[in-house]
């Protein structure tokens, strides 16, 4: 009797407190959980420490040191004069010599330089006469931030330099004219730039996805005991999980492709046929690095925020949101095992620069090279037994 | 050529798996502990022992999913080391959890299984087993939205797809109904009559009872292995039955008395057993003359044999 008596007392006064105390109980379990949770702690500390980083020291929006290639045609006091002075403004930064216009165009296409200076035949004497010959300053401009800042800069910096080199006073003019030409992108419009580069943004963030959540999926539904006990090899099982997901990406990326071909008029000026196979190259090399992941990690949270971790320096330091050579050395080194960083030089170069293999051949093998590099490791982590 | 050899010894042997001195540790904790075992082709061999005892990762150890640190043994004649792909293609194994695909439907299912075993027919091979487990009708459903006894079935289905040798159990009627019970039991038992080895894990005393071997193990130990006969007479445990009416106070009295050992009602009555005859007999004589209750001396069950088993294993091996 008594006892029947206590229980309904209790119950009036619960809701007083009822509400804080079922919060805490709530809280005192997320922490604890978290704490068992190292993988998400070190997210914590990472990802802000990663993007402080890259944003603070890797980052610059007004690139310098862009490299540069100088066709020179004659070989004179003047020419010499002038390159030093563009490499005095510090935008510019001196790479390669070539003779040919076929060379310099190459250089350019590849995207191995950034900048073309041309020096013509009789530069010198044409000066010397008053005529203002033309020095011509090719740019690449697919990427209009990094060409920018540079072309700008061209014209003041350079002549300041100059005046002081020639021993000429204050001239009241440029004895010679800059005729800059930006190719590939004369209008600098920032979505011909943007769009082929979102092609790869967005693969990589699915195909990473996809193939991360596979194998730990496997693993929390149990799935992968019964998986593990029957006659299927690690190999076997990866090619199984990925190649579904290489038709999915290719579908995605005709519709990204196929968007901006139609709505913003970006153009397609190389093989369709070459952009295709790249593209499925690159589908092929995240999906396995995200099938990586997936035999690295422990539980599908942790797969997400792995491919989180990879996502962002993918976007900072490949040369899609900021240019890749305004960047220092460390950054570029980091960039260069990107994948993106080499499928953002390839789909610019094929859609805005009519790219074919032969300059793409650098870009194409170190997209292979990782691909083959995640895959070995995927096999060798996958666990074959439960131990 | 080697792995053929071997068989063939195991064969001329008749055991399906042979093995000695298994150990396996987990951070430290050894979960199972130098255990031997022998499973005579084409018997049904029943291994109990409570939940954590080391059930689950010796049946792993024997199906190539856990290796173990130390010990050796074969499966079908393979190595257990060695040669755990050949075991995987000749051994059929039903995890403790349901673990075939949720969102795949029956039919997917053992499709799947077919074709990663190279079946021929894939197609037809899944609708050959979809009738013989009586899922007819079902094969649509998705695997998830399966009830228990279901589910189990179509495990069974898919682990006696491929055509083992051998087929290990893990726990496969847990939480099923009784009648599913029975139907699983005897399926078990018209697989084993046509040559099928069968090493199940269960809890039930009287799944136990339907098995032509059994083997008791706790804390990893392999406590006492044999037919039920032979397992309840080497308990040397002796055992009173006693009806009557109101043994509650009967019960507080005997349990903890010098030579009785274990006081277990059962239903409507209650087993009282003891180690040692002699001291039993001591400690129940006052008792015996009340005409409240009738007692007879009886077999000790099963049961009573394994929660001795487990009450004197914990003495020796638990500690802390």
């Amino acid at each position: 009797m008594s006892a029947s008596d206590t229980i309904p007392t209790r119950e009036t006064r619960e809701p007083h407190f009822g509400f804080w105390r079922r919060s805490y109980a709530m809280l005192v379990k997320e922490f604890i959980q978290l704490r068992r949770d190292r993988v998400s702690f070190a997210m914590i500390i990472m990802l802000p420490v990663m993007q402080l980083t890259l944003f603070g020291y890797a980052i610059n929006t007004t690139p310098r040191n862009l490299p540069t290639a100088v066709l020179t045609q004659e070989d004179t006091d003047l020419g010499r004069s002038i390159l030093k002075a563009m490499q005095n403004t510090a935008y510019f930064r001196f790479v390669r010599e070539v003779h040919t216009v076929a060379e310099f165009d190459e250089l350019l296409q590849s995207g191995k330089v950034l900048f073309g200076v041309e020096i013509p035949r009789g530069f010198e004497r044409a000066v010397r006469r008053g005529d203002k010959p033309a020095l011509l300053v090719a740019a690449d401009a697919t990427d209009p931030v990094a060409a920018g800042s540079a072309l700008g800069a061209l014209g003041p910096l350079v002549q300041t330099a100059l005046a002081h080199d020639l021993h000429i006073g204050d001239p009241p003019e440029m004895p010679f004219e800059i005729r800059a030409h930006a190719r590939y992108n004369p209008a600098a419009e920032s979505r011909l730039n943007i769009v082929p580069g979102l092609v790869g943004t967005i693969l990589t963030m699915t195909m990473l996805i996809f193939t991360a959540l596979s194998v730990t999926r496997e693993i929390e539904r149990g799935t992968m005991e019964s998986l593990l006990s029957m006659p299927i090899k690690p190999v076997e099982v990866m090619f199984g999980k990925i190649i579904p997901y290489v038709i999915v990406g290719f579908v995605q990326a005709t519709l990204i492709i196929g968007i901006g071909v139609f709505l913003f008029g970006v153009p397609i000026i190389g093989s369709l046929t070459l952009l295709a196979l790249l593209t499925t190259l690159f589908i092929t090399t995240n999906l396995a690095i995200g099938y990586t992941f997936s035999t690295i990690v422990q539980n599908q949270l942790q797969a997400m925020q792995l491919s989180m971790m990879f996502f962002l320096p993918s976007i900072l330091l490949s040369g899609f949101m900021f240019p890749f050579a305004g960047m220092p050395v460390w950054a570029q080194y980091l960039g260069e095992g990107l994948p993106l960083t080499h499928f953002v030089r390839i789909v610019r170069a094929i859609m805005l620069k009519g790219a074919a293999m032969e300059n793409l051949q650098y870009d194409t093998l170190a997209l292979a090279a990782l691909m083959l590099l995640a895959m070995t490791i995927a096999v060798t982590r996958f666990r074959r037994t439960l131990d | 050529m080697n792995g053929a050899t071997t068989s063939a010894a195991a064969s001329a042997s008749g055991l399906a798996i042979d093995a000695r001195g298994l150990s396996k540790s987990f951070n430290g904790r050894e979960v199972v502990h130098d255990l031997s075992m022998q499973v005579k082709r084409g018997s049904i061999y029943g291994f109990l022992g409570p939940n954590g005892s080391g059930k689950t990762t010796t049946i792993r150890i024997l199906c190539g999913l856990l290796t173990p640190d130390s010990g050796e043994g074969t499966c079908l004649g393979y190595d257990i080391r060695r040669d755990a792909d050949k075991i995987k293609r000749k051994v059929g194994y039903m995890t403790q959890r349901f673990s075939l695909y949720q969102d795949l439907s029956v039919r997917e299912n053992l499709e799947f299984v077919a074709r990663l075993y190279g079946l021929p027919d894939a197609r037809r091979a899944a609708g050959d087993m979809i009738a013989r487990i009586g899922l007819k009708g079902r094969e649509e459903q998705l695997a998830g939205e399966l009830s228990g006894g279901w589910k189990q079935r179509l495990a069974l289905g898919a682990c006696t797809l491929p055509s083992p040798q051998l087929l290990l159990l893990d726990e496969p009627t847990a939480g099923v109904d009784p009648k599913a019970r029975r139907d699983f039991w005897n399926e078990i038992h018209a697989l084993a009559a046509e040559g099928l080895t069968v090493l199940v894990s269960t809890h039930y005393m009287d799944e136990a009872e339907r098995c032509h071997e059994i083997a008791y193990i706790a804390y990893g130990h392999l406590l006492a292995h044999g037919t039920v006969d032979e397992v309840i007479a080497g308990s040397n445990l002796s055992t009173y039955t006693v009806t009557g009416d109101d043994f509650n106070g009967l019960m507080t009295e005997l349990s903890g008395k010098p030579g009785v050992d274990m006081v277990a009602p059962f239903g409507t009555s209650l087993h009282v057993s003891g180690r040692d005859k002699a001291a039993l007999e001591a400690a129940i004589t006052p008792y015996r003359s009340n005409t409240k209750w009738h007692w007879q001396p009886s077999e000790p069950s099963l049961e009573d044999v394994f929660i001795d088993l487990m009450g004197r294993s914990t003495d020796n091996f638990q500690r802390g």
